[in-house]
């Protein structure tokens, strides 16, 4: 070990350290919502507090329930976003690479007023 | 010549297997794309003992291999982001002679998620992939220095041998 590998550690460190206090310290309160995506284009957005099941396009299946989502259904191969924890804090979110499918926990000021929560 | 490609042939049989061995590690870390890396000792390795071409090449035959074998397109488009950017970063500051293998191993593990992570945001749209970016900062950064560690070993022990 050289004194400047150190130093390249610290560093990484202290930005990943910086990056995940911002993220935490980032509103965090309130009510949440569920927003879903697919290829980039808005899929839907749902309240958090609202126990249901949602379809994405035959391919997904994400359930929101006691104030968290998770995917509780893929036909992608990896099914690493079924096995992803439950998300519930803004700024969280379960992506599943292959369709594309990204399900983000935002505020409410966050998202557009136009897309209606159903 | 003729031996620089046994010995090509060889390292990418050892990448290969590390990238198995991998496979058979049954850790799940809550995060999508955490792994050790194992095969990137061997990159390191002859990043070390040859130059940044052969490891480039290396590098880029070993992920579409292990794509095809173990994983699917989608991990070789995310691998080979991460590996470019990897082994570029590597090679540009194994040049300034101002790190050891630990500290360009961990630039490597980092570099590599980073890329992945980049990948990531093109492919689903959306920034929101940022929010893995510290896990994988420090990810990288543990992962990178353990392989850092090994390889130091390992070049410490075939100091004499030559792949050229």
């Amino acid at each position: 070990m050289k004194k400047n590998d150190l130093i390249l550690a610290g560093t990484v460190l202290v930005f990943a350290a910086v990056i995940l206090i911002f993220q935490l310290f980032r509103n965090d309160g309130g009510e949440h919502l569920v927003e879903i995506s697919v290829g980039g284009e808005r899929f839907g957005t749902y309240d958090l507090t609202d126990n249901r099941t949602i379809e994405v396009g035959g391919t997904n299946r994400v359930v929101i329930e006691d104030g968290a989502a998770h995917m509780e259904w893929a036909d992608c191969p990896d099914q690493i976003c079924v096995n992803h924890r439950a998300v519930s804090k803004n700024g969280e979110s379960i992506i599943c690479l292959p369709n594309q499918v990204v399900v983000t926990v935002v505020s409410p000021e966050e998202s557009e007023l136009d897309a209606v929560a159903q | 010549m003729k031996s620089k490609a046994a010995y090509f042939g060889v390292f990418t049989a050892l990448a290969l297997i590390f990238s198995y061995v991998e496979t058979l590690i049954p850790i799940q870390f809550g995060v999508p794309g955490i792994k050790l890396g194992l095969a990137n000792l061997i990159i390191v390795i002859v990043l070390y003992k040859t130059d940044w071409r052969e490891a480039l090449l290396l590098s880029v035959v070993r992920i579409i291999l292990a794509g095809f074998i173990f994983g699917s397109l989608f991990s070789i488009i995310y691998s080979l982001a991460g590996g470019i950017l990897s082994l570029a970063v590597m090679a540009l500051l194994k040049r300034t002679d101002r790190f050891s293998v630990a500290g360009i191993s961990i630039a490597g593990g980092v570099c590599h998620n980073i890329g992945q992570l980049i990948v990531a945001m093109v492919v689903v749209e959306t920034y929101q992939v940022g929010y893995y970016l510290p896990v994988l900062l420090i990810a990288g950064l543990i992962t990178g220095a353990v392989i850092g560690a090994i390889a130091g070993e390992v070049l410490k022990r075939i100091r004499d041998l030559s792949f050229q």
